[in-house]
């Protein structure tokens, strides 16, 4: 994503900004491997929410929902702490 | 003590989109930590990888009020928030319960904060205190800092033909916390989030100063295979190169013993950094580094019983 500089007339004033603004700022383009999710296997510990250092799991109703492709990197710490090998890494653009 | 799914429902604090690297153990510090804290929070940050990452102008990944610190005085940014709060709330023009967290990396913490850290300690200030401990300056490109163990590589004690990576150990920094007799002060790792959670809830139900170390992977500066963020945290508590334990009101109590206490091999072979310290010519620092962890561990264990 291209990063849009704001004009001095754009700037807020004062130094203080708005809450959660950087969710504008999408980061699943660094991603080389993503996360594949395995309904079958999957028992809902969501181990793989309390894991991923991106808020990309997300969860609904107590119960995994889906990944956030938008911001994932790919790191494949889910993958690796999923106790029922619920979730595999795949390679993008495969 | 919370479920994974009762935190997972709880409003989400630290959004998405920061520019951590892939894999940042300091991001899931984080989730869990503001995960765990059921009230309102404030949030002072530290310079440091975690602070450059989240709120590069004009994003913001925090949804809480956080305020910008320089380096060396998160813990005074704070020292004068909780108070303005406490003075507010005594004037009848706030009623919300509000619990304060500082957050600030080995760097910010052990080196070039830890005066202001000494300061709001001794003050007895109600806050939080988080070392997200990285164990060298990460951010500015893996120098070596007070928290860095015996020899790892940085690029400032770089291993070669002149030293073998660092050449001292680790400043104790938890110690120095339990001498200024605060009522809670604890180490925690990321790998063991039900660990991380219940001191952080026990920390917010604390009357005075209360400070929290969890050590935080760096991939990049340690370096190790992201995937293994949270194990490398498990082997670095089995191997009791950092011990689990908590000491309330100058109590100690270990958190975690290792059914079975690994070498501190296994903790070393995981990463980058320590490489050269399992060739053949570093075996008498490899065996003074494992008799410094043995010697703190009994030390831990004596002080526990």
């Amino acid at each position: 994503m291209e990063e849009k500089k704001l004009t001095w007339k754009q700037l807020p004033q004062g130094d203080v900004l708005e809450a959660g603004t950087s969710l504008k700022f999408k980061t699943g383009n660094w991603r080389s491997i993503k996360p594949v999710h395995i309904p079958e296997k999957c028992i809902n510990c969501l181990i793989c929410w309390m894991a991923c250092p991106d808020m990309a799991v997300k969860t609904k109703d107590d119960k995994f929902s889906h990944f956030d492709y938008d911001f994932c990197k790919g790191c494949g710490i889910c993958a690796h702490e999923c106790p029922t090998e619920a979730i595999k890494m795949e390679k993008e653009g495969k | 003590m919370p479920t994974l799914k009762d935190l997972s429902k709880r409003e989400e604090r630290f959004v998405s989109g920061h520019r951590l690297c892939p894999g940042c153990g300091a991001a899931i510090v984080v989730k869990l930590v503001l995960s765990a804290i059921e009230k309102p929070v404030v949030v002072g940050c530290a310079t440091g990888c975690l602070e450059v990452a989240s709120t590069i102008f004009p994003f913001s990944s925090w949804t809480s009020p956080f305020i910008h610190s320089a380096f060396e005085n998160v813990a005074a940014t704070m020292s004068g928030v909780e108070p303005a709060y406490r003075s507010l709330k005594k004037q009848g023009k706030m009623d919300k319960d509000i619990v304060f967290v500082a957050f600030g990396g080995d760097g910010g913490t052990y080196d070039i904060g830890l005066q202001s850290l000494s300061g709001a300690a001794e003050r007895g200030h109600k806050i939080i205190y988080i070392c997200y401990n990285n164990q060298a300056y990460m951010n500015t490109g893996i120098q070596r800092s007070g928290a860095t163990p015996k020899g790892a590589s940085t690029s400032t004690s770089p291993a070669g033909k002149v030293i073998p990576g660092k050449v001292q150990f680790q400043k104790d920094l938890t110690e120095i916390m339990v001498a200024h007799e605060v009522p809670y002060v604890a180490t925690s790792i990321i790998g063991r989030w039900n660990d991380l959670v219940s001191k952080v809830e026990k920390a917010s139900k604390t009357d005075g100063f209360s400070f929290i170390n969890v050590l935080s992977p760096c991939r990049l500066g340690w370096p190790h295979d992201p995937v293994l963020t949270l194990e490398i945290t498990r082997v670095a508590a089995d191997t009791c190169v950092w011990p689990v334990y908590e000491v309330v009101n100058g109590k100690y109590k270990i958190t975690y013993k290792p059914k079975e206490k690994k070498p501190i091999t296994e903790w070393l072979k995981m990463q980058g950094r320590f490489a050269h310290l399992l060739k053949p010519e570093n075996e008498s620092l490899l065996k003074s580094i494992q008799d410094e962890v043995d010697r703190k561990w009994e030390i831990l264990l004596k002080k526990s019983e």
